[in-house]
């Protein structure tokens, strides 16, 4: 075993978010099967998980950087691109779906020139699909900014990301 | 004091603090109703009561599910049994003043309909009755008894005979008989620990069942799992549980921490030896992850990739050692299968299913919402009774059922009594719970797609047959709803199932073809319109406007 691996990386930079890091890492024992909950920290600190992290987070669990990016791009739920200032999510569950969920998406793609699963070029905007929120009773449902909107159609849709945009100014 | 005395006491306690009030407004909390603001109407509610000086008399209660989500926010007045829906915020004074006087009618909804009558609950007996985040209330509720008699009053052989004896199988939608799978892993020989997992990986589009039980009355999962552990000799359980659900997640871990602090998880439980604790592991939004040996990888920091059966986790599961796996609603029985003993539930439901089975009923049907109904109930029942049939004057197509893995079932099938069997029988199955009604405006070549393209976004990647298969599937039926295919194509995805169904690894890739073959039989007549063009297939749904 080299050197390196028997020693703990220092953190990244002196960002705060790091020592939250770390002490889930601490928690585990710095055991590499906490490896999935430890990106869930990361990405939620900072929102995503770019490639410094994930060196950082090999380095403390001691194992292959390529299999932090194996798991991390494996699990749908971590981004490995920073996100917009603010999100959509469209559900796509079968419930939605049959509500017609395919012209909401279509709607706000089309609004803000955004493909699903992208951001806009301006990093305002990011357009997301979603497996199933299992709030069927209120489909078509979406989350707009982290709150959950249902029984949509493509005007309130619209009309909800515009108020958050405006919120967002004020 | 023992810790059955101590929740006795706690029982006693709460009782009379509740003796006090004279009103209980409960208002549902959980993430159905809260998505329409249910907390800010919680809070409004509260302020009209102090401002009417009532605050000694009436408490305001956030409780979990209810069941009619459709008509979220809920509100019940405990003592009269009034039922409000759509609540807002504007209604609150009106509500509070009417407490002492004649209901606020335009809000009532009748509690005398199908929807509530013919609901049997077992698993959601506390769900929109105690707050889900207090475990005195639990307590006060009968909850943990099952515990502490299972540990002071029987042996762990007894608990498996007493599971064994109801005739529960597993809820999550296989079907396997829960009694012999703690037996299976009670046996096991181990040189060191044991483990119990809660797959609260919930992951079948179309269902809310697993995170409604969670958001409603988590303590009862807990007390399920550790009396699980008493069964099997484990000492260790985790909750795998999908990272989609936070609301879920806090009170999971809120009631970890009060389940501890009050001693009922922990070292030593009740005096005895016998100790369990509980962890939570996120998913990572990874549908496979659903099956168990994913699962498990998951849970040790891996790729959610299944692996080759046998060895079965009751053998080999997490880090190698013997390993209970069993879905959120299995462990939701478990209390009351104890407390009332197995016979009592064998003597619901049918022959060969036993119990009650929840339901999260969605689509296109007057009451969506989450229901319990004793195993043996008609479709037809389900649909037009207690979810009040079809909206906006259109007509019964097909239910679907068991998500991606599941099947449509057409209207000569209505009469059909909801068992594991039957369901099987005619091409479905009876999955996890998700219920997702459908009208004549869907087009079961789209449906078919649309579960297409979910298996093979989902699929691992591991096992070529699922791998490339459903990519091959999913582009035939893009082919079919585009009017691009041809009867060869048709021939060729038929072909395309069997291989997929008899050749993948897992369950994900064995059951994809499900939709397509279930939809192949009784709806063949929209693929030959997909061919020949004779009517467009086009997109299958209209915008609700």
């Amino acid at each position: 075993m080299s050197a390196n691996l028997k020693t703990k990386p220092a953190l990244p930079s002196a960002d705060k978010r790091w020592k939250i890091v770390d002490a889930t890492m601490r928690r585990h024992g710095y055991r590499s099967d906490s490896l999935i909950e430890v990106l869930h920290t990361v990405q939620e600190a900072f929102g995503y998980l770019d490639e410094v992290a994930m060196k950082f987070v090999a380095g403390s669990l001691r194992i292959p950087p390529s299999k932090v990016y194996g798991v991390a791009s494996f699990y749908q739920f971590f981004t490995l691109r920073p996100p917009g200032r603010r999100t959509c999510v469209v559900c796509m569950g079968t419930a939605c779906y049959i509500k017609g969920a395919a012209n909401l998406l279509a709607a706000v793609a089309e609004h803000y020139n955004v493909k699903p699963g992208e951001t806009t070029a301006d990093g305002e905007l990011s357009l997301i699909t979603a497996r199933c929120f299992g709030s069927c009773g209120l489909a078509p449902a979406a989350v707009i900014d982290g709150n959950v909107a249902g029984k949509l159609n493509v005007a309130d849709m619209l009309e909800r990301i515009k108020e958050g945009a405006q919120n967002d100014a004020a | 004091m023992t810790l059955l005395e101590d929740l006795q006491h706690i029982t006693e306690e709460e009782e009379e603090k509740d003796s006090k009030f004279k009103y209980h407004i409960n208002i549902c909390v959980a993430a159905g109703c809260l998505s329409s603001q249910s907390d800010v109407i919680k809070k409004t509610l509260q302020d009209e009561v102090n401002k009417c000086g009532l605050a000694e008399v009436c408490k305001v209660k956030g409780v979990g599910c209810m069941g009619p989500c459709s008509g979220g926010p809920v509100v019940a007045l405990a003592e009269s049994g009034v039922l409000y829906e759509h609540v807002k915020v504007e209604d609150c004074a009106e509500i509070v003043k009417s407490l002492e006087g004649k209901p606020v009618e335009r809000l009532v909804q009748s509690t005398d309909t199908p929807f509530f009558k013919r609901q049997v609950k077992i698993v959601l007996e506390n769900c929109g009755k105690i707050d889900p985040e207090s475990i005195t209330d639990y307590i006060a509720a009968g909850g943990y008894r099952a515990l502490t008699h299972a540990l002071a009053e029987m042996t762990p052989v007894e608990v498996v005979e007493e599971v064994k004896k109801s005739g529960l199988r597993g809820r999550g939608g296989a079907g396997y008989p829960t009694g012999l799978k703690w037996s299976t892993v009670a046996k096991a020989q181990s040189s060191g620990r044991k483990f119990v997992v809660c797959n609260a990986d919930e992951g079948d589009p179309g269902a809310f069942m697993d995170r409604s039980v969670l958001e409603s009355d988590p303590h009862r999962v807990l007390e399920g799992m550790a009396i699980a552990g008493y069964a099997v000799a484990a000492d260790m359980g985790y909750v795998y549980v999908r990272a989609e659900y936070p609301l879920a997640i806090k009170r999971l871990k809120t009631a970890i921490k009060q389940a501890e602090q009050q001693g009922v998880l922990g070292n030593d439980i009740c005096g005895t030896n016998f100790s369990f604790h509980v962890e939570i592991r996120l998913g990572a939004g990874a549908f496979v992850c659903g099956e168990e040996t994913a699962l498990l990888a998951s849970i040790e920091g891996n790729r959610g990739q299944p692996r080759p059966r046998p060895p079965f986790p009751a053998i080999k599961g997490l880090w190698d050692r013997p390993t209970l796996i069993n879905n959120v609603e299995t462990f939701g029985n478990i209390a009351p299968i104890i407390r009332n003993g197995g016979e009592w539930f064998a003597g619901i439901g049918t022959e060969k299913s036993k119990g009650t089975k929840v339901f999260a009923l969605a689509g296109k049907v007057q009451n969506t919402g989450l229901i319990e109904v004793p195993m043996g109930v008609t479709l037809r029942e389900i649909v037009f009774d207690i979810g009040g049939g079809i909206p906006d004057g259109r007509s019964y197509k097909a239910v679907q059922t068991g998500g991606p893995s599941g099947g449509c079932i057409p209207a000569e099938h209505l009469d059909l009594p909801v068992d594991y069997e039957s369901l099987a029988r005619v091409g479905s199955i009876m999955g996890s719970g998700g219920m997702i009604v459908m009208d004549d405006t869907s087009n079961m070549v789209d449906v078919a797609k649309f579960f297409m393209e979910f298996c093979m976004t989902e699929s691992c990647g591991k096992c070529v047959p699922c791998r490339v298969g459903t990519a091959q599937m999913y582009d035939l039926l893009t082919k079919m709803t585009e009017k691009r295919a041809t009867p060869r194509d048709l021939a060729l995805l038929e072909e395309l199932c069997e291989v997929v169904k008899n050749t993948s690894l897992c369950g994900l890739g064995q059951t994809a073809p499900n939709p397509v073959l279930s939809t192949l039989e009784y709806f063949r007549h929209e693929y030959y319109e997909a061919i020949t063009g004779g009517i467009p297939a086009g997109p299958a749904v209209e915008a609700v406007s």
